[in-house]
Order: structure tokens, then C-alpha cells, then sequence
């Protein structure tokens, strides 16, 4: 599969990443040099070869649905690069 | 001083020969010395480090960190320290919480010097994308100290604290610790509670202890290891005193050696000190077998799709809202995270959240996620039927020593293919590490890759303080003014 510049930046789009004409012509040579690198997997025929998506065999691991304490407001807001001392400001959406 | 071990200045403090304040004081002085040379840290807490040492000798303590000064990979949340994974994106980011195992540390009577240089969110073979500053090899001026966890190792091996903690997720324990010359462990998958660790790719990150010697790791590793309640990935299981297992002797030891890890490229040096190595785990009374890993060639692609695709999930959480950089300039909330993501994170952090969103992305996903997870479970089954045959598998770590700074660095998949012989480990969630085996005639030091089952973290330290022991790297330290 050959990826293009066109595809880079629908790729960047989807990541929010916005890339200068620069980078995206840096990124599509670098990403096509990888991406043919790993088509080497299609050497292996792995039609009946279950995935492995977590390398131990734990199953969902659950905590009584009990209240604790969380962090106070103050706290978690505080590392926000802008906030009103009670929600995360952002530009607005609507 | 500061060229004890922990054990010997643990020791010392308890029968009161000498105080933790004298020892941070120690610490610090080779700091200063150094640091222009090395350039490990960060950010450095004298007054914190000092702060708690005076506590420490005043309250007295006995655990088995008591009173000894060690840094972390900035990569760790610290409720007091700059947490910035190396990266623009988080300068100047102070967490409210601080990571399982900073809590581990300090319970057991660390004191916390600061924090040391990583590649950026630990993508990085050579620290060299850490946005602030390159640490430097302290065997050799100019060098990589390897990476991600390149600070860790650099700061160990020119004893600017007594160990470091790193995380390692396609060998960034191992193989800093390798190109610097210490001992470096990457646990079982689990064996670690992650918490409080900045996730790059949740289902190969590990954390670990980089130190001077084998014991060091040994009594580390007793420290952090254990289920964590916060992390629900960390498995409920029993943590051996892990100093327990370094006795004499390798008798009823079956050691593999994987032929494909001896393959093209590999320098003679390094394949030359290995050898060595492995004839000294044979003199220890280890029987030597030849076995076979055969997916080993398909590692490296496995692993750069499945970690950038990881990766591209957990970084999505860097929007510019809750904490880190911010384009404050945006007027909607779509270019404001463009905009603030852009700024915040260097180019092979945007490589591989690329790579990761268009292997996850509609229409590719089977060919390259899917594919990848299936590839997973046959290098997993390789390392399934290899440990039917041994205990534990010896290679190099890396296949050359230490190269110059900025040497690869224009090549992604240059040097992609220099993590042949580490990531496995992670893709398959076995525990291994690195152990010092030679130095090269540059006077690079070289080290070796022991792998083990799942769990057995134990048989890895017992057959590296064994060769620990017979080749007497952990007493060679590198020149420095």
C-alpha cells in the first residue's frame, strides 16, 4: 500500500495534528518507508492465528462500586491552562 | 560516598556510620561535577532531597530505602516536581498525585533527588527526542546514552544517585542500561503498578529499576513490585524477596541461546562479549542450548504498528484542556487542539501518532492492527515453546555499543531496526534485563539480554549476579572529571 500526501493529511486531520507542507512531504516519505517495511507481516498467512491484544490472560478486573475520595476541585483544575475556579474553559463550541 | 551501592549504604546508615544527609550531600556534589557533562537531570530538588534526608536521620527508619537519594524518569507523576515526560507539551505540568511507585519509594525511606531526561513521552532509542536537553554517555563524550529511559542510565552510571527508575516499552530499561554499562530489569507484564505512569503504549509498558549492580536491582525490585488497587493491568500475586535468589552457582540452570538474535548486523565486539558471557554462565554450572525464536525477523514491524497505535489513543488525551500546552490564540475548540497539539509535541511523537491513526483507521485496520495482534501471537508462542526447553534466554541487548549523537537520528526506521532485540520481551510480557558483559575497544561498555517466563524475575537476577560475580563489570566506572 502506497500512502500519498493526500492521505497523511486526512490522517493528520483525524489525529488533530495540523502539518506544515514541510512536515507533510518530510512524513508521507518517512511513513511510506514504514509502512513498506511492515507489509513484511503479509509473509505470514495468519488466517487461523487468534490476536493478542494484553500479554497476560487477566480478564476485566473489578473494585466494589464503593464512594471514595477523588481530588478536590482546586486540584484537578489547577494544572489547566485556563479555568474559572469551576470547569475547564475552552473556546466555545456552539 | 556516592560510589556506594544501595546495599553498602544502606548498611552504613543502619549501624550509623553515616548520616542520609551526608550521603544527599555527596550526591549532590557529584552533581555538580558532572551534570555539565552528563546532563541527566531535568529538574533537581536539592532542598526537597535535603529536606527529607534531615527527617530521615531524625525520625530514623528501617526500610530498605532508608535515607538513600535516587531520581526517576521524568516520565512519572511527582506531586511536589515537574512532571514533563520530556516533551513542550507538558512544561511546566505539576501533577496533584503522585505514581504507585513514587509512593513505594518513599515508603521504603528514598529520598527523591529529581527528575531525568527521557525521549519525548519515551519514544526513542536515544533520548535525543527529549525537547529540553540530550543527555550525554558518561563512558564516552558525544555518545547516546540510549533511550528512552537515557537519563535514568546516564544518571546511575555516573553516580549522580544511588538507582533510577525508567519504564521500558520496546527496551527502554535494557537498552540504556546496556549502552551505559549498569544493570537494567523490564518486569512481567503486571508485575508493576502503573499508575501514575504517563501511558505511551498500555499493552508493553512496564516500569523498572535501572542500578549499579545486580543486588541493587534485587532489592529495588522488592520495593515496587505488587498488585497496585489503582491499576487494575497489575496482577494479584505474591512478591518473592527477590535478594533471596542471588546465590552461588547455575547447577540445574538450562540456559537457550536464540540463534536468530546472532544474526546479520550484529557488531563482533558485541557478539564476542556475549559469548564471553555465556561461557561464564556455563563455568557457573548453567548447561548451554541452542534454541529457536523463529517470528523474531517480524518483531520490529509488529511492534511499530502496535505501539504508534496505541499511542495515538493515549496521546489523544493532550488536547490543550485539562493540563499541558495551549494554543491560546485558537478561537475554536477543533483548532485549538490542532493548534496546541501541533506546538506541543516534535516530530517523532507526530510520526507515530500518524503511523498509529492510519493503522487503526477505517479500512486499514485488518491489514495492520489486526494483523500485528495476530503476528503477537505467534512471536508469544515462539517464547511459549523456547522456555519448554530452558530457564532463561541469553542475546546481546543491542546490536552495537553506543553510537555519536545525531549519528541516526535522521533515519526513523534505522533506528526502528536497532530495537530487534528488546521488543519482543514486551510484545510478549516476559521480564528480562540487561546486565553488563564487556566493553568495547572504544571503551563503550556492551551488555547482555537475559529473558525469562512470565514471573521470573527471580532465575534473571540469580544468573546475572552469577556472571555479576565472575566478570566484575559492576566495579568498572567509567572516567569522568
Amino acid at each position: 500500500m502506497k500512502i500519498d500526501k493526500e492521505n497523511v493529511k486526512r490522517v493528520a486531520r483525524l489525529a488533530r495534528l495540523e502539518l506544515s507542507d514541510e512536515e507533510t512531504a518530510t512524513m508521507t516519505r518517512q511513513l511510506d518507508t514504514i509502512l513498506q517495511y511492515v507489509a513484511k507481516l503479509d509473509e505470514l498467512d495468519t488466517s487461523d492465528v487468534a490476536v493478542t491484544t494484553h500479554p497476560q490472560d487477566a480478564v476485566n478486573t473489578f473494585r466494589p462500586d464503593e464512594t471514595r475520595p477523588s481530588l478536590p476541585r482546586d486540584k484537578a483544575l489547577a494544572a489547566s491552562p485556563l479555568q474559572n475556579g469551576e470547569a475547564f474553559v475552552v473556546p466555545r463550541v456552539i | 560516598m556516592y560510589t556506594m551501592t544501595i546495599a553498602q549504604a544502606r548498611e552504613k546508615i543502619a549501624r550509623g556510620e553515616i548520616s542520609s544527609v551526608e550521603l544527599v550531600q555527596s550526591v549532590l556534589a557529584r552533581i555538580d561535577a558532572v551534570e555539565d557533562r552528563t546532563k541527566a537531570y531535568l529538574a533537581l530538588d536539592r532542598e526537597g532531597a535535603l529536606a527529607a534526608a534531615e527527617e530521615a536521620d531524625r525520625k530514623g527508619g528501617d526500610g530498605p530505602l532508608h535515607g538513600i537519594p535516587l531520581s526517576v524518569k521524568d516520565v512519572f507523576c511527582t506531586k511536589n516536581l515537574p512532571t514533563t515526560c520530556g516533551s513542550k507539551m507538558l512544561a511546566g505540568f505539576i501533577p496533584p498525585y503522585d505514581a504507585t511507585v513514587i509512593e513505594r519509594l518513599s515508603d521504603a525511606g528514598a529520598i527523591m533527588l529529581g527528575k531525568v531526561a527521557m525521549d519525548e513521552f519515551a519514544m526513542g532509542s536515544t533520548s535525543e527526542n527529549c525537547a529540553f536537553q540530550v543527555p550525554e554517555n558518561p563512558w564516552k563524550p558525544g555518545y547516546v546514552t540510549g533511550g528512552s529511559s537515557g537519563g535514568s542510565a546516564a544518571a546511575v552510571a555516573a553516580e549522580e544517585c544511588f538507582a533510577s527508575l525508567g519504564s521500558d516499552t520496546g527496551g527502554s530499561i535494557r537498552q540504556p542500561a546496556s549502552l551505559c554499562g549498569i544493570v537494567g530489569m523490564k518486569p512481567t507484564y503486571g508485575r508493576v503498578s502503573r499508575y501514575g505512569l504517563v501511558a505511551f503504549a498500555s499493552s508493553l509498558d512496564q516500569v523498572g529499576p535501572l542500578t549499579k549492580d545486580v543486588r541493587d536491582c534485587a532489592l529495588m525490585m522488592n520495593v515496587i513490585a505488587g498488585h497496585d488497587p489503582r491499576d487494575s493491568t497489575s496482577i494479584v500475586r505474591d512478591v518473592p524477596d527477590y535478594t533471596t535468589m542471588l546465590t552461588e552457582g547455575l547447577q540445574r540452570m538450562r540456559i537457550g541461546v536464540p540463534r536468530e538474535y546472532f544474526g546479520h548486523g550484529l557488531d563482533p565486539e558485541v557478539e564476542g562479549a556475549v559469548r564471553d558471557g555465556i561461557a561464564m554462565l556455563a563455568d557457573a554450572g548453567a548447561e548451554i542450548v541452542d534454541v529457536t525464536l523463529p517470528h523474531t525477523e517480524y518483531c520490529v514491524a509488529v511492534y511499530y504498528l502496535i505501539a504508534p497505535a496505541e499511542a495515538s489513543s493515549n496521546l489523544s488525551r493532550f488536547d490543550g484542556v485539562r493540563f499541558g500546552h495551549r494554543d491560546m490564540d485558537a478561537d475554536s475548540l477543533i483548532d485549538m487542539y490542532r493548534s496546541s497539539r501541533s506546538q506541543g509535541f516534535g516530530d517523532e511523537v507526530k510520526r507515530r501518532i500518524l503511523i498509529g491513526t492510519y493503522a487503526l483507521s477505517a479500512g486499514y485496520y485488518d491489514a495492520y492492527y489486526k494483523k500485528a495482534s495476530q503476528v503477537r501471537t505467534l512471536i508469544r508462542d515462539d517464547f511459549t515453546r523456547a522456555f519448554e526447553q530452558c530457564d532463561l534466554l541469553v542475546s546481546p541487548v543491542t546490536p552495537t555499543p553506543a553510537w555519536k549523537i545525531g549519528e541516526k537520528s535522521d533515519d526513523p526506521l534505522a533506528l526502528y531496526l536497532s530495537d530487534i532485540l528488546t521488543i519482543s520481551a514486551n510484545l510478549a510480557g516476559i521480564p528480562a534485563l540487561s546486565v553488563p558483559c564487556g566493553i568495547s575497544k572504544k571503551g563503550l561498555p556492551i551488555g547482555m539480554q537475559m529473558q525469562a517466563a512470565h514471573f521470573n524475575e527471580g532465575t534473571l537476577l540469580k544468573a546475572a549476579w552469577n556472571l555479576e560475580r565472575r566478570n566484575g563489570l559492576n566495579k568498572q566506572k567509567p572516567t569522568l572529571p
